[in-house]
């Protein structure tokens, strides 16, 4: 009976509002995005846009990456846009039904098989339309997963042995904006002094102040890591360090000849597979024997629980019925461009799983201003 | 606890610090102190290890932790017992919130999650932050960010922190707060404090011992009271000690005006300003950044031929404002005019003519490798105005190896060159040592007695009083209050300078009572 209780507040538990482990969501997104790589189905996709945007609207939280989803969405309208115009401009002789019956360009013999404007047919303008749509697609599920997770959370939920990779990662994703920032502030102060105004002098005038501003804040930053214990060796011995090290490059190394010599066919073929599995499992060795001696704890990390298997699982759903579509249905994740696309109801329920994870993921934590 | 034994530090056979001795005891705040460039970083950066490893240099000498030696000693290896906050909190930051930044320090060592939750919890509690948890770092007031990094290295217990430049940009209510937190955390947790600090004025009433640089790359250690006695560089107060013969010279408001009450002074004449004809005119400004309102209405006029200080706590405006006066800045809605023209109509080379403006980094007007080429660059006649500022540049040198004082001065007269109306500077104090504010006060008046409009911004109430005839506080992007100087800080305790805490109004400068008494004893 106790047991039951428990399990029950726990269940509960799960759903109170917090932030979900970022691995989750992206593995929602990219079970999304495998389902629109595999179709050109413009109802199937716009499912699937409709299923991204109503979760990221339900479940993404009030910090400033949450408020990103919004150009992931204008860059896939420009994307379709564009896919259209190309179609538009560089028309071709596109067979099927005339719609738009521009003159063509006449181009000199050198742009051989390119030709600018011509007769538009309803084939050539749906073929851009849908494209665009499922490269549109795409870009919107990246930008669910990025809306819904923070980036940098994601980057610190490395494996401990690559801690410090995901750290210098994470540097990097925040010294871009500090970046753009310094180029704004040297650019207003230029202007604020007199000096040459050529080309090349005025870039000197403005890369130079810039990059020692980047050179000193990344110096300021290093120091600050490491006074506060960045990459500290901790019980390390010699020997142990050095173990590990030959485990990673021999890894590394067996990886490598494994790879080319899977693409290479004149290689010799115990050189292929035998070898890459052979460097993979070395270079596993070698990522626990570090992660076992590290020293370091990790300050109240996202946990696994259920509503983040149920998000995961509604991302995966999403993306097998994708596949299934495509392997089955090739007419519902193909359909004809002369007549109007259908969608079968596999495909719709399919999609529509996905919406799930708004269901099961619990609100996200309430930040004060 | 910490002992420096005949410490050396010379960067290119230059000694900086030469035979240092000095031992920083359990539980004391040790203030280091002198004129700029003596090498203060450079002492702190023994002590954390990052000297020599990131400023290059040959380091000799020893350095114990309690008897043992930790010269070899690798930065990240010290960090649970020295904890460091630079001169710019902002630039060491490594993740994107309080909380997270926080537990960064703990999460280094491998303490166990339950004893992190529990002391970012405590630490949140000791410095006041408990409402910032979860925001995002760079959203921070400059005031607050300080304390965060504070709390960030104190997370891991260190036995001693080491401070440079805590409060340099700090608003003066801000600076109290963070200096009343270390002065906590030295009398109730028994943490070593080891801080750089330019300003005496702010730190001296909460130091135990004092550490000078006087220079020639020796130091001298002693209670403050013995060594102010005889420094080069003094607190407005302690010039006013020394001028009145106290022994022993007060270094608290407190302490001095018990000794005051013994003065008996001629008030100072109060100089009537005259009219001055209008340089610039502001109306109705109004800037805004998104959806918050940085200037609101504001109504500002300058006159020619006089120094203006713009006064406020960090993010209340002070900057929008200025280069909204400039006319880079875009405005919201407003009028301005200087000379019959409005500024941000202008193209940037006539906007130079009618209204120049120094930014808060002012390296970023920097470019080339010799102060002659800058100067060359400038224009005719850069060279000549940089000698009336600061004589005696040498024009060989690289801008980055000038000090602080002299770079503000090479910028300065690259915007000067121009012949601007208006002069607009934006914490041009930030870094500098007394010696140097006072050459700057200097070039400030010269620029006025040359009929230019001078708008100062800056948190130091010492410069102020120093160098300005008005003083406008802003607030929210208002107006609070303004007027003549005197009137202004004698209203606002916070801006008060301590000559006119301990005397009253309308005392405001120590040359103003070293003046008084020798008309007495004349």
């Amino acid at each position: 009976m106790s047991t039951l209780t428990l399990t029950r507040s726990s269940v509960a538990g799960a759903r109170l509002p917090r932030d979900v482990h970022p691995v989750a969501w992206w593995l929602w997104a990219i079970g999304l995005a495998t389902a629109a790589s595999l179709t050109t189905n413009p109802l199937v996709l716009l499912l699937i846009i409709g299923v991204a945007s109503m979760v990221v609207m339900a479940r993404r939280s009030d910090q400033p990456w949450g408020q990103s989803f919004r150009l992931y969405v204008y860059l896939g309208i420009a994307i379709v846009v564009l896919r259209v115009l190309f179609r538009l401009v560089f028309a071709g002789s596109y067979p099927g039904n005339v719609v738009l019956d521009l003159p063509q360009i006449p181009l000199p013999d050198w742009v051989l098989g390119i030709t600018l404007l011509g007769p538009v047919t309803q084939e050539s303008l749906l073929a851009g339309l849908y494209d665009g749509l499922r490269l549109a697609a795409i870009v919107i599920c990246i930008g669910a997963a990025n809306a819904l997770a923070n980036p940098k959370r994601l980057l610190r939920s490395v494996p401990p042995a690559l801690y410090e990779v995901g750290t210098a990662l994470v540097v990097a994703v925040t010294v871009l904006p500090q970046f753009a920032d310094s180029v704004r502030r040297v650019r207003a102060a230029q202007a604020l002094r007199g000096g040459e105004t050529g080309r090349v002098r005025r870039l000197r005038r403005f890369v130079v102040p810039v990059m020692e501003d980047a050179l000193e804040r990344s110096l300021a930053l290093a120091a600050g890591m490491d006074t506060r214990g960045y990459g500290r060796a901790g019980g390390l011995t010699p020997a142990q360090r050095r173990t590990t090290g030959t485990l990673m490059l021999a890894g590394l190394c067996g990886v490598c000849v494994g790879v080319y010599a899977t693409l290479d066919l004149t290689a010799p073929r115990y050189l292929a597979l035998p070898m890459l599995g052979l460097g993979v499992v070395v270079a596993v060795a070698g990522l626990m024997s570090a992660g076992r001696r590290v020293e370091r704890t990790r300050y109240r990390p996202d946990r696994w629980r259920w509503p983040e298997l149920a998000i995961v699982a509604s991302g995966v759903a999403v993306g097998v019925v994708g596949w299934w579509v495509n392997g089955h249905q090739l007419l519902i994740a193909y359909p004809d461009l002369s007549g109007a696309p259908q969608i079968s109801l596999v495909a719709l329920v399919g999609v529509l799983v996905g919406a799930v994870a708004a269901a099961a993921a619990p609100p996200p934590r309430q930040v004060l201003a | 606890m910490i002992e420096l034994r005949g410490i050396s530090v010379a960067y290119d056979h230059h000694p900086v610090l030469s035979d240092v001795d000095l031992t920083i005891e359990e539980g004391e705040l040790m203030l280091v102190s002198g004129p700029t460039g003596v090498g203060k970083s450079t002492l702190l950066g023994v002590v954390t290890g990052l000297v020599p490893r990131f400023s290059g240099g040959t380091l000799r000498g020893d350095l114990l932790l309690d008897g043992t030696s930790i010269l070899r000693t690798p930065p990240r290896d010290r960090a649970h017992v020295v904890g460091y906050v630079g001169q710019d909190p902002a630039a060491g930051f490594v993740t994107d919130t309080v909380e997270e930044e926080l537990a960064y320090g703990m999460e280094q060592l491998g303490l166990a999650p339950d004893a992190m939750r529990r002391r970012v919890e405590e630490t949140l509690d000791l410095l006041g932050i408990a409402e910032l948890r979860h925001r995002d770092l760079r959203t921070l007031s400059g005031g607050q960010q300080q304390r965060v990094a504070i709390g960030s290295v104190l997370t891991t217990h260190p036995r001693l922190l080491v401070l440079d430049e805590p409060t340099s940009a700090l608003d003066p209510t801000a600076a109290e707060d963070v200096l009343a937190t270390l002065t906590r955390l030295v009398h109730d947790l028994g943490v070593s404090v080891l801080v750089a600090e330019h300003r005496l004025e702010r730190v001296v009433p909460f130091a135990d011992r004092m550490c000078l640089l006087t220079g020639d790359a020796r130091v001298q250690v002693g209670t403050p009271a013995e060594l102010l006695a005889h420094s080069p560089v003094v607190p407005p107060i302690v010039e006013l000690g020394r001028a009145a013969g106290w022994s022993p010279l007060p270094l608290t408001v407190r302490e001095a005006r018990r000794s005051a009450r013994a003065l008996d002074l001629a008030p100072p004449v109060q100089e009537v300003l005259p009219d001055a004809p209008e340089a610039l005119r502001a109306r109705g400004l109004t800037v805004t950044h998104g959806r918050t309102v940085a200037v609101r209405e504001l109504d500002l006029t300058l006159g020619a031929g006089r120094v203006t200080a713009l006064m406020g706590r960090n993010g209340c405006g002070k900057s929008s404002l200025l280069w909204a006066l400039q006319g880079t800045g875009k405005r919201a809605h407003g009028v301005v005019a200087s000379c019959g023209s409005d500024p941000a109509r202008l193209e940037p080379a006539q906007r130079r003519n009618v209204v120049g403006l120094l930014p808060q980094s002012s390296a970023d007007l920097l470019y080339l490798e010799t102060v002659d080429e800058e100067c060359a660059a400038g224009g005719d006649g850069t060279r000549a105005i940089l000698d009336r500022l600061v004589p005696g540049i040498p024009g060989d040198q690289h801008p980055r190896d000038l000090s602080e004082g002299q770079r503000l001065a090479l910028a300065l007269a690259l915007v000067l060159v121009a012949r601007p109306h208006v002069v607009l500077l934006d914490e041009p104090t930030r870094g500098l040592d007394y010696a140097a504010k006072r050459a700057l006060a200097g070039m400030l008046r010269a620029l006025a007695d040359d009929g230019h409009a001078v708008l100062v911004a800056t948190h130091d109430v010492e410069f102020t009083a120093q160098a300005a005839d008005e003083v406008v506080v802003m607030s929210e992007g208002e107006v609070v209050s303004a007027g003549p100087v005197r009137r202004v800080v004698a209203e606002s305790p916070a801006f008060a300078p301590q000559v006119m805490k301990v005397l009253g109004a309308p005392w405001l400068r120590a040359d103003e009572v070293v003046a008084a008494l020798g008309a007495r004893t004349a």
